[in-house]
């Protein structure tokens, strides 16, 4: 395991950030760390890359602690931190081989690692051009290429993908898949589409505790207690009728002659509804089934603590 | 270190910052030493260089704390700290890069005044009638002098975000170290430890210094203050984990 992660707690004055969490990530795995907004992401990868220590606890990375060899650490880590901070009067060249210098490469080691990162970033275009020059999405390759100037057995990225197009996130995406196929890598969002599509497994944290740690799929089956059918009619119709078929559980009407039909995981209801709406010649305009989305799952797993306040 | 060392220097020379620094010091010192009529050498009528080593430590008092004033602040504002401090180099490595990288600019500001050491010699009755002695050992004051006050700019620089409030701190303890504790030491109410707290202060071994004696005392109290602040400032890199 390249990167474990045991009984971790970071207590900011009264504040406890990160309460006891424990997970590890191996090698070719790409680990989705989620959480709403200061669940303590930032703070756990912060920890992981020595700069704040734990108030107990630790974190190994390629069998370094962080506590007691935090510069062995550092020479294994690549680290994106949040916002991506960027000297914008460097050059993409200057401040590249300013990283790569501070790994200890040198001469022509450092300018073929420079070349060869900025080809794999697709800097190529921007390439010399100054920091500040650059949009935010090259910003952010630069970042992404700065972290993995030194070829680090594992790389951290905090939110990587804030702030990007739509067609940039998709590049940045495949640029850290192809990454993970070697290394460890361990990125942190709140984009549940970027989970499903790049991510082996997810670690789910809320208010510094792990409330879920599984595959993607086990994931979305672990909520899957109930099915959900979205139906919609032409005009009104009788919900009684819905709710008297075999399976269903309840139905919701959501205006406009749409009705959410919640039904046993175990039978497809789909055919009986149609059946209903043929027998007593309802036009039936839609019928789809919810897929049990990540996004919910997350929402249900982390917003818990909201309604308890509500 | 020496990564870090370079990168300083680059963004010195590329942001402007060393041209406007040194072309400000010299043409503060050229106005001193041969223009101003209360200063100037030329009515003064002897061939020494004092206008200049009484009047640098003054311009040094505002131009170093400029120069140092953005290497930690600027970082820290900009986030990228986060970034120096998560590689493999240690705090002390990153702040003795930064203070020699500012170094090399202050000194760099007071090698062409040696030019005014040449015209004196020149300009002596009989030419070459000046006490080379107490010029070096000004010059090696001032340059000590320049060192502990980056060591200053430094410290105030890691001690806040704000490059203002950095200057204006570093300014200050700048005055304190130079005459503030010369000042101080002359009130009439400390009796046997007024000499104590003169020697607290940079003045008095400069002024030593300036009289061509190298005294090893003198050098060491220098270096020990320079120790001092860089070691400060390391603590106050520090104390993000003791958050």
């Amino acid at each position: 395991m390249s990167v474990v992660v045991a009984d971790l707690v970071k207590i900011y004055k009264t504040q406890n950030a990160v309460n006891h969490i424990s997970f590890s990530a191996g090698k070719g795995e790409i680990l989705g760390f989620l959480g709403p907004n200061g669940a303590g992401k930032s703070t756990t990868m912060k920890i992981a890359t020595c700069y704040i220590p734990p108030t107990s606890g630790t974190v190994k990375v390629c069998g370094f602690d962080v506590t007691e060899s935090p510069l062995e650490v550092r020479k294994h880590i690549g680290y994106l931190p949040e916002h991506n901070p960027l000297y914008l009067d460097m050059y993409v060249h200057e401040y590249l081989e300013f990283i790569g210098s501070l790994h200890k490469i040198k001469g022509s080691t450092l300018k073929a690692r420079v070349k060869e990162m900025v080809e794999l970033c697709g800097l190529t275009v921007e390439q010399n051009k100054k920091i500040g020059a650059l949009s935010k999405g090259y910003r952010q390759r630069v970042g992404l290429a700065q972290s993995l100037i030194h070829n680090p057995e594992v790389l951290i990225l905090d939110e990587p993908t804030t702030g990007l197009d739509p067609n940039q996130i998709v590049e940045i995406r495949n640029v850290i898949k192809n990454i993970g196929k070697e290394k460890t890598v361990i990125f942190s969002t709140h984009i549940m589409q970027e989970v499903q599509a790049l991510c082996s497994r997810v670690v789910i944290i809320n208010s510094g505790k792990i409330v879920a740690d599984s595959s993607v799929n086990d994931l979305k089956n672990l909520q899957s207690s109930s099915r959900i059918i979205i139906a919609e009619f032409e005009k009104p119709i009788d919900s009684q009728l819905l709710r008297i078929l075999q399976g269903v559980k309840e139905v919701k009407d959501l205006g406009n002659n749409r009705y959410e039909i919640e039904s046993n995981t175990d039978k497809d209801i789909r055919n009986d509804i149609f059946r209903l709406a043929a027998d007593n010649s309802w036009p039936l305009l839609g019928l789809k089934q919810e897929e049990n989305s990540l996004e919910n799952i997350f929402r249900q797993l982390t917003g818990k603590k909201g309604e308890e306040h509500v | 270190m020496f990564s870090i060392f370079r990168k300083e220097v680059n963004s010195f020379l590329s942001s402007l910052i060393a041209y406007i620094v040194i072309g400000l010091f010299l043409t503060a010192m050229g106005l001193f030493m041969w223009v101003f009529p209360e200063s100037n050498v030329l009515d003064y009528g002897f061939a020494d260089m004092q206008t200049l080593f009484t009047t640098a430590p003054f311009v040094f008092m505002f131009l170093i704390p400029a120069i140092t004033m953005r290497t930690f602040a600027e970082e820290k504002k900009d986030g990228t700290i986060e970034l120096l401090l998560t590689r493999p180099i240690t705090d002390l490595q990153i702040i003795l890069g930064k203070y020699f990288s500012s170094l090399l600019l202050v000194i760099h500001a007071l090698i062409p005044t040696l030019i005014y050491y040449y015209s004196i010699v020149r300009l002596g009755n009989p030419v070459g009638n000046i006490d080379s002695a107490g010029v070096v050992g000004s010059y090696i004051g001032l340059t000590l002098l320049g060192a502990v006050f980056t060591s200053i700019g430094i410290l105030s620089s890691a001690l806040s975000v704000n490059q203002i409030v950095s200057f204006i701190i570093a300014v200050f303890l700048c005055f304190i170290f130079y005459s503030g504790f010369q000042s101080l030491a002359s009130i009439n109410v400390w009796g046997q430890l007024s000499n104590l707290i003169d020697q607290l202060g940079i003045a008095y071994h400069y002024s030593a210094l300036s009289k061509g004696l190298i005294d090893s005392r003198d050098v060491l109290y220098f270096v020990s203050v320079i120790v001092f602040m860089l070691l400060s400032t390391n603590l106050v890199l520090d104390s993000r984990k003791w958050q």
